[in-house]
């Protein structure tokens, strides 16, 4: 147990190196410079233009650059080119932002993909079996924007209720209206958030269960006469649910991965847009600090994935 | 030389007088394939998409295209679908070639059904060449990890490549003289390596050389790592900030989706190949002194395809899916090409007042995505004999 841990550990700082030095060249290594961003800008002035190279390091050689960056982010020094806070209280602030997003969508996704594959894996081959099959199906190949359009349109028409945001400008700070108000704004982002999650993983879900529900011992219990709600709940549903728990590490990941787009159309003020923002005016420390997060929450994900299968899964035990 | 799963079914009957199957395997499959009605619409709509975006190629692009998708009629701004162009103040040629406004027209007065028309081949091509560069390097990393998986990497080796490939990125980027040091370098440890390893076993190393045949770890090692390294990166975020820091173009839109979508390939070709290898007739080939290029290429690869093959085909939904994305975000094709990402995209600021420009964008896309997608799952499902129904 402990060889293994050390192990893995070891191998997740090596890939950790590899992915910091991969993306520190894609973002160093593209033509451009930060310092050009805006030529037509009076202000940058060749002066200044050597002093904002000097100030961040850009005219070191590259390696030097690395150590440089990599030495301010794990000292939580590095700051954003564009206003000079520190980018962890940036990305800290934008966390918070995204955080009821992200935790509403996870619950409706978990809440709602288990039932309808459960029962789409029962009743395998029915009418609801398929419509259930080809509505995933649906939700997987929607692109996000346009489903995210549709929603507004039919939110806004029928409802007349604003959307667009993290809540409507200038409303007063209390009250049953202010719940109300927030409520609807979070409501659109996070339906788009879980919708794709509830496809995959009632599909998931559902070729899971039929796995389980061939083997012998499902066999056994029916034929031993049980009625059919214990079979199917008690004996089959418990083998069934085992990769689920090293589910519960990869949604970590998610965190940051997939909201670009849902935040930049409900100009939500999370992660997802402070990203793009970051991209567009070409502010590598906060590009390559979010990569970095990303990829830690990643290797952490799959470490937390590995330890509780470990931890349910006896079989495989070392 | 007869392949392993050309031939099924009942080949020695009673009598021992062998007889050819009824069925080839492509017949079978296809019987099959037939009976799941999802799959063949998606087949349908896969092929009648191909066609339209062929002719769309033809039709809408040089310099004086049959349909026009660029150009612009200031006074017939926002025309909804179907409806008729105003005859008295357009010029002759300004008349769409329908003779009405089939999708309507966008906020230029452009023609929506031709900028659509143009835009079916981007995501095409963007789909299928984004799909075949990660296919090409999946199966060619997967192959290599699955068959040398075993064999090590020693010092020598890792020490030479890493030298010339640092030398020439740095020649590249400019530092010329460090580069060609880090080259000439490179090319003497390998020298070294070759003269070493051809008479490795005759004569000893000398002491200090012995360094380089340190084996440090094996091939597998080495491509699994590169696949979980490239595995941590956020696909979509990855691929917005290279395709945001490079030129605009659409080529350099499929190279990186090809280059970000590889790991799942390569992880594919990797389990099959490893247990190809173990099975008699990889054994018997090898027997028969048939070299190991021509394994790999003329038995193990076709018999590793089938796993590649679906997941291709979901790749072509996803990369389709991500250019849209991408398009719709401001990246990608720059104007005035249409996508059907960037004509929604313009057309999100009157989504009251011209709803058709978010609808027939996004209702195209999601037709042909979810098409693939059917189709690909229905692929998967005769591929794959555990998974049809008992």
């Amino acid at each position: 147990m402990l060889a293994f841990l050390g192990r893995s550990l070891i191998q997740k700082i090596i890939t950790l190196f590899f992915v910091s030095v991969i993306s520190f060249l894609i973002i160093y290594l593209a033509p451009g410079e930060p310092s050009q961003i805006d030529p037509m800008n009076p202000k940058f002035t060749q002066e200044v233009l050597e002093r904002f190279r000097k100030e961040f390091h850009l005219d070191k050689p590259l390696h030097v650059q690395y150590f440089y960056f990599y030495r301010d982010l794990i000292s939580g020094k590095s700051v954003s080119w564009k206003d000079n806070r520190p980018v962890l209280g940036k990305i800290y602030e934008r966390f918070l932002n995204s955080l009821p997003l992200f935790i509403l969508g996870t619950l409706i996704t978990w809440t709602l993909s288990f039932p309808v594959g459960i029962h789409a894996a029962i009743r395998r081959g029915s009418f609801y079996d398929r419509s259930t099959t080809f509505l995933a199906y649906l939700l997987i190949s929607i692109p996000g924007f346009f489903f995210a359009y549709m929603l507004i349109i039919f939110v806004v028409t029928q409802f007349h209720v604003p959307v667009i945001g993290m809540e409507t400008f200038g409303i007063s700070s209390a009250g049953w209206s202010w719940l109300m108000d927030r409520v609807w704004h979070l409501l659109l982002p996070s339906i788009l958030f879980g919708a794709g999650g509830i496809a995959v993983l009632s599909r998931y879900v559902r070729n899971q269960m039929l796995e389980v529900e061939g083997q012998d011992y499902v066999r056994t219990a029916k034929a031993k006469g049980l009625p059919a709600d214990k079979v199917h709940y008690k004996h089959a549903l418990r083998n069934a649910l085992l990769p689920f728990v090293t589910m519960f590490g990869l949604i970590l990941p998610g965190l940051l991965g997939g909201s670009v787009i849902i935040e930049y159309i409900f100009s939500w003020p999370g992660m997802g847009r402070m990203a793009y923002e970051a991209i567009l005016a070409r502010d590598y420390p906060v590009i390559l600090t979010v990569n970095f997060i990303s990829a830690i929450l990643v290797l952490v994900g799959t470490f937390i994935s590995d330890l509780l299968y470990m931890v349910v899964d006896p079989r495989i035990r070392l | 030389m007869m392949g392993v799963n050309e031939k099924r079914g009942s080949a020695f009957p009673e009598g021992g007088v062998l007889e050819t199957p009824k069925k080839t395997l492509f017949q079978e499959n296809w019987g099959l394939f037939r009976k799941n009605r999802l799959a063949m619409a998606g087949l349908m709509i896969f092929v009648a998409f191909f066609i339209i975006a062929l002719t769309g190629r033809i039709l809408t692009y040089g310099r004086d295209p049959y349909f026009n998708p660029a150009l612009v009629r200031l006074q017939e701004k926002l025309r909804p679908p179907l409806s008729k162009p105003n005859m008295e103040t357009l010029k002759p040629e300004e008349v769409p070639r329908l003779g009405i406004y089939l999708f309507g027209t966008d906020d230029l007065g452009r023609d929506v059904f031709s900028r659509m028309f143009q835009g079916s081949w981007v995501s095409l091509t963007v789909g299928f060449v984004a799909v075949s560069i990660a296919v090409v390097i999946g199966v060619f990393l997967g192959g290599i990890g699955g068959y040398y998986g075993s064999s090590q990497i020693s010092l020598g080796y890792l020490l030479a490549s890493v030298l010339l490939g640092g030398g020439i990125i740095g020649i590249l980027l400019g530092g010329t003289a460090v580069g060609v040091l880090m080259v000439l370098l490179g090319a003497a440890v390998a020298a070294v390596l070759i003269r070493m390893g051809n008479s490795k076993g005759k004569r000893p190393i000398p002491m200090g050389f012995s360094v380089l045949f340190f084996n440090l770890f094996s091939v597998d090692v080495l491509i699994t790592g590169l696949i979980d390294i490239m595995l941590c990166f956020p696909s979509f975020f990855l691929i917005l900030t290279v395709v945001a820091l490079l030129p605009a173009s659409i080529y350099n839109i499929m190279i990186v989706i090809g280059l970000t979508s590889w790991m799942g390939a390569a992880r594919f070709v990797r389990a099959e190949f490893l247990s190809l290898r173990e099975q008699d007739f990889i054994t018997a080939a090898t027997a028969l002194g048939v070299s190991n290029w021509r394994i790999i290429f003329r038995h193990m690869v076709p018999n590793a395809m089938s796993p590649v093959l679906v997941s291709a085909t979901i790749g072509i939904a996803t990369a389709i899916l991500t250019e849209a994305g991408l398009s719709f975000l401001g990246f990608g094709v720059p104007p005035p090409d249409a996508t059907w990402g960037n004509i929604l995209s313009s057309g999100k600021d009157f989504l009251f007042d011209a709803p058709w420009l978010t609808f027939v964008p996004g209702f195209a896309v999601l037709i042909v995505v979810l098409a693939f997608n059917l189709f690909g799952e229905g692929l998967r499902e005769v591929l794959n004999p555990k998974l049809r129904e008992r």
